[in-house]
């Protein structure tokens, strides 16, 4: 059950193609992430569903409503589409106090006075901000202005609410908690939420689905657990999560190095064919063994909760992670080495 | 060496050196000229006497200024607030056609003197004699003129047209900086482009215009020139017209010194005023919308009212900028004043006389000119040291300079002027009275704020660790300041010798108390062959000044933009 539609979304700024024949459907009361590295035009993508952006190709609809259209010319303005939306700065008016953020909405709709102060005092009430409606927003912390912000989306009770990337300017504990906020709210109200992140642990933690986006070009489309174990391709691989990639050339047995042959852990899958290719493996995913992949300790640290490795393989490196308490080789000795969930990928 | 070590330690080394000499200098140039107008006023026949400074200013004449320079103060502020915040707006946040050059444009008004603009205006629309009144009455046939300029309204008109630009840009920057994710939250919660821009924007940018409008009344409040212009033909004087006229007419006898003090010693209570009030509201105000990463602001369309829009902007550059310096010009090569502007009437001979046979004009172009070079370094100079002490040292009795140090940024023209002439006609055993020296030290008293406002950004930028590094490198002090520190503010150093060089040149409101035969300068030149009815004369001379301005700006803008380029 589609609710928001995007089809052949293209955008184009000069020479750049920020936005790239973009498709995509979201259901209704879904928590949907993009997630990219910066510049890759996620937040190109939020602006031209908020408005903010025509398209030079393509269109967007949500529910029965078509809401932009290249092709009949057809773009309703931002302040009619009914979004509630948080961005990165927080953006609330220092010259309103908290409660007139909150009502700014309302006010603008003409909401009728008890209701008006019925439903900001439930957006405060929410967000855990009864106390301070009367102070103004420029006094509050980060994390404060940053349920002003929310609270100011969620007073319209909106359908779909458009963050981008809300929680980057917060400090890392907080960011953690607000995460948890933001998904009780949505249990709550029940609007989907389009998520814009650079940051793949909050996508995994928050998400439905989430969008890879590279250079404006979808990558995959899927749910966190499978954008994880089964990445659509080497980019995604190694967007998410740690990862290694050994460039690996030979017959399929063996292959080479400059100090001779050494043999592959596991053969490539035959329609790769021969030659080279690329084998990639998360650093968790490995494991030392009396056989395989032969290398040598270069370097040993100890992080806290796990150990990390990096293993001399040929001239190229490997990094292994094994938790706190697992026996593992030392520094300057040999070992082997074994992956238990190998990918592989077609040489660039 | 424990000799020198001990001399470090010890009261009286570099610092305290650095710092008596700071203070030194403000007591001597801005302090004791200003106390002397205050003791003055204040101080009537051997004791302190406040119903004498009522007496004074409940005289018919001394009261009309004072509610002169409020009406015409607050007439300009209203009106140049309005202008300024309007073009800002509209070139910041608008889709508005050629936005950047029309921003240059109205920035142009800083840079033209406010009394050669009343003087265009007067050519064009005095009573009777005034080119645009007079095409009415002789070509349309209308019996009255259509605008007198010499009135309330002329004079407000004419000096918003000038200060406009200290709200334009305060608001621009403003608008410019602000996060633009500010006004698209309103947009996305409903609020269309009008609600956005006057529930939003307009209140966020509030301190800004606020802080603009303040400067505006400082300055108009003391204005001189204008008003000197266009008023006293009518007999509408202001405060520092008054005081000229006063001490002019009576060659400084007491009774106008002291009327003068009175008067004075109101300029400088409502500048600290109103200085006040600008730090309360830029300090506790001033909202943090500065945009972090952001995209291009959005814009208005404006649509259907784009090109009426166009068409206003341009009229009034048309109208205030362009009318206003070509009839300066025509009128500089006209033989006599009133004649048509045709071929045949116009020539080169006024500029050639000027420049080359008229010794009047050509000592004033010599003297504006040592004077402004002299009073520029020796501002600069004294203006970094004085910033350094305020914004590096932590010596004990920083806190008297600080305080010194804003005294120059509320005390106006025309009060330096008259307290110089108080501190230096011989009463303290020096007297510079009609010597240029008088003129120089009014100068170095007047654009010392700009000094220590250029040097004292620079100095911040300049990190203490900077200068820490090189003191652990083994620099002395000394060694650290020429090695280290000179050379990071030395664009701010630049920045206020061009600052204070420019508008010395075309300085009246100091010169016009201070000046006798031999030591005019090119205002006091200007002014007075006007008054004199040298009409085409001063026009010519107002001609030269004005491409002498404009050429020293552009080379200005020229070289800033290279060095910045060059750095960036
Ligand atoms: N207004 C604009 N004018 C020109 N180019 C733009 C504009 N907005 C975005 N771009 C370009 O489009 C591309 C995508 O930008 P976008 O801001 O959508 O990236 P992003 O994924 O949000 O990145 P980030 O994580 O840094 O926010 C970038 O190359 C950017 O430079
Ligand atoms: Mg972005």
């Amino acid at each position: 059950m589609s609710y928001v539609r995007l089809v052949d979304v293209t955008k184009r700024f000069g020479a750049v193609t920020a936005v790239d024949r973009l498709n995509l459907s979201i259901a209704k009361g879904e928590c949907f992430s993009l997630l990219g590295p910066s510049g890759c035009g996620k937040t190109t993508t939020l602006r031209m569903l908020a408005g903010f952006e025509d398209l030079d190709e393509g269109e967007i609809h949500v529910g029965e409503r078509l809401l932009s259209s290249k092709k009949s010319g057809y773009y309703l303005p931002p302040e009619k589409r009914d979004f509630g939306m948080v961005f990165q700065a927080f953006a609330v008016w220092p010259h309103l106090s908290v409660y007139e953020n909150v009502a700014f909405p309302l006010r603008i709709r003409k909401t009728p006075t008890p209701e008006l102060a019925k439903r900001v005092n439930d957006a405060l009430l929410h967000t855990n901000l009864l106390d301070m409606a009367r102070r103004s927003p420029a006094d509050l912390s980060g994390g404060g202005k940053q349920r002003v912000a929310l609270a100011r989306a969620l007073a319209i009770n909106p359908d779909v609410m458009l963050l981008d990337e809300p929680l980057s300017s917060l400090d890392p504990h907080l960011r953690e908690e607000m995460r948890f906020e933001i998904k009780d709210l949505q249990r709550q109200y029940g609007f989907s939420i389009i998520y814009v992140t650079h940051d793949q642990a909050e996508a995994m933690a928050l998400s439905d689905r989430i969008l890879v986006m590279r250079l404006g070009v979808v990558q995959q489309v899927d749910t966190p657990l499978n954008v994880y174990t089964r990445p659509a391709n080497k980019f995604v691989f190694s967007f998410i999560g740690l990862s290694n990639f050994l460039d690996v050339e030979g017959d399929g047995v063996n292959f080479v190095t400059s100090r001779g042959a050494l043999p592959l852990p596991v053969a490539p899958p035959p329609e790769l064919g021969r030659g080279r290719v690329c084998l990639a493996g998360r650093p968790s995913e490995i494991e030392f063994a009396d056989t395989g992949l032969p290398g040598m300790v270069a370097r040993k640290s100890f992080l806290g909760e796990s150990i990390d490795y990096q293993i001399q393989v040929g001239e190229q490196n490997v990094r292994v992670q094994k938790g706190r308490h697992s026996r593992g080789p030392e520094q300057g000795e040999n070992c082997h080495l074994r992956f238990t969930r190998p990918f592989w990928y077609p040489a660039e | 060496m424990s000799a020198r070590g001990q001399r470090q330690g010890s009261g009286f080394g570099a610092p305290q050196i650095i710092l008596t000499l700071s203070i030194a200098i403000l007591v001597i140039v801005v302090a004791v000229p200003v106390l002397l107008i205050l003791f003055n006023a204040f101080w009537a026949d051997g004791v302190f006497n406040i119903r004498d400074v009522a007496r004074v200013l409940t005289e018919p004449d001394t009261y009309q200024a004072l509610l002169n320079s409020v009406i015409i103060a607050c007439g300009t502020t209203a009106g140049s607030t309005i202008i300024g915040t309007f073009f800002a707006w509209l070139v910041t946040r608008t889709d508005l056609p050629w936005k950047r050059f029309m921003k240059g444009m109205f920035l142009v008004p800083f840079m033209l003197p406010s009394f050669i603009g009343a003087l265009a205006w007067k050519m064009l629309l005095s009573p009777r004699a005034g080119y645009i009144n007079r095409f009415f009455m002789d070509t349309l046939g209308l019996e009255e003129p259509i605008f007198n300029i010499y009135s309330y309204a002329g004079i407000v008109a004419v000096e918003c047209m000038y200060l406009f630009p200290f709200v334009f840009i305060q608001v621009c920057g403003a608008l410019e900086r602000m996060d633009p994710t500010l006004e698209e939250s309103a947009r996305i919660s409903g609020a269309g482009l009008f609600t956005i821009t006057s529930r939003i924007t307009i209140p966020l940018v509030m301190p800004s215009i606020l802080s603009g409008a303040l400067l505006i009344m400082l300055y108009s409040m003391a204005h001189f020139g204008t008003v000197a212009v266009l008023g006293i033909e009518n007999g509408i004087f202001n405060i520092p017209t008054l005081i000229y006229e006063r001490i002019h007419q009576s060659g400084g006898s007491f009774d106008s010194i002291r009327t003068g003090t009175v008067l004075a010693s109101v300029l400088v209570v409502s500048a600290a005023f109103i200085i006040w009030l600008q730090n309360r509201i830029l300090g506790k105000g001033r909202y943090q919308i500065i945009a972090g990463k952001s995209f291009r602001p959005m814009e208005l369309k404006l649509r259907g009212l784009r090109m009426p829009l166009l068409v206003i902007c341009i009229a009034y550059i048309a109208f205030t900028i362009v009318l206003p310096t070509t009839v300066i010009f025509l009128v500089g090569g006209l033989k006599t004043y009133g004649l048509a502007f045709t071929l045949e009437n116009l020539s080169l001979d006024n500029y050639k006389f000027i420049l080359f046979d008229h010794k009047l004009t050509r000592d004033a172009i010599f003297n504006s000119v040592t004077l402004g070079l002299s009073a520029a370094l020796i501002t600069m100079f004294a203006g970094v040291m004085i910033s350094y002490v305020i914004v590096k040292m932590k010596t004990r009795g920083k806190g008297i300079l600080e305080f010194l140090g804003m005294l120059p940024f509320s005390v106006p023209g025309s009060v330096i002027a008259l307290g110089v002439i108080l501190a230096w006609s011989g009463k303290f055993g020096i007297n510079l009275y009609n010597t240029v020296w008088i003129i120089l030290v009014a100068y170095i008293a007047r654009y010392m704020a700009f000094s220590l406002k250029a040097n004292s950004a620079a100095l911040e930028q300049v990190h203490d660790s900077l200068m820490e590094a090189a003191r652990a490198c083994g620099a002395s002090m000394w060694q650290t300041l020429r090695d280290i520190v000179l050379p990071l503010v030395r664009p701010g150093m630049l920045a206020a010798f061009f600052l204070i060089f420019l508008p010395s040149l075309r300085e009246l409101t100091v010169s016009i108390m201070l000046y006798s035969p031999t030591t005019r300068t090119i205002g006091v030149a200007i002014y007075t062959l006007n008054e004199d009815g040298e009409t085409v004369i001063s026009a010519a001379l107002a001609g030269v000044a004005l491409i002498l301005i404009i050429t020293g700006q552009s080379l200005i803008n020229r070289f800033t933009q290279s060095s910045s380029s060059s750095k960036g």
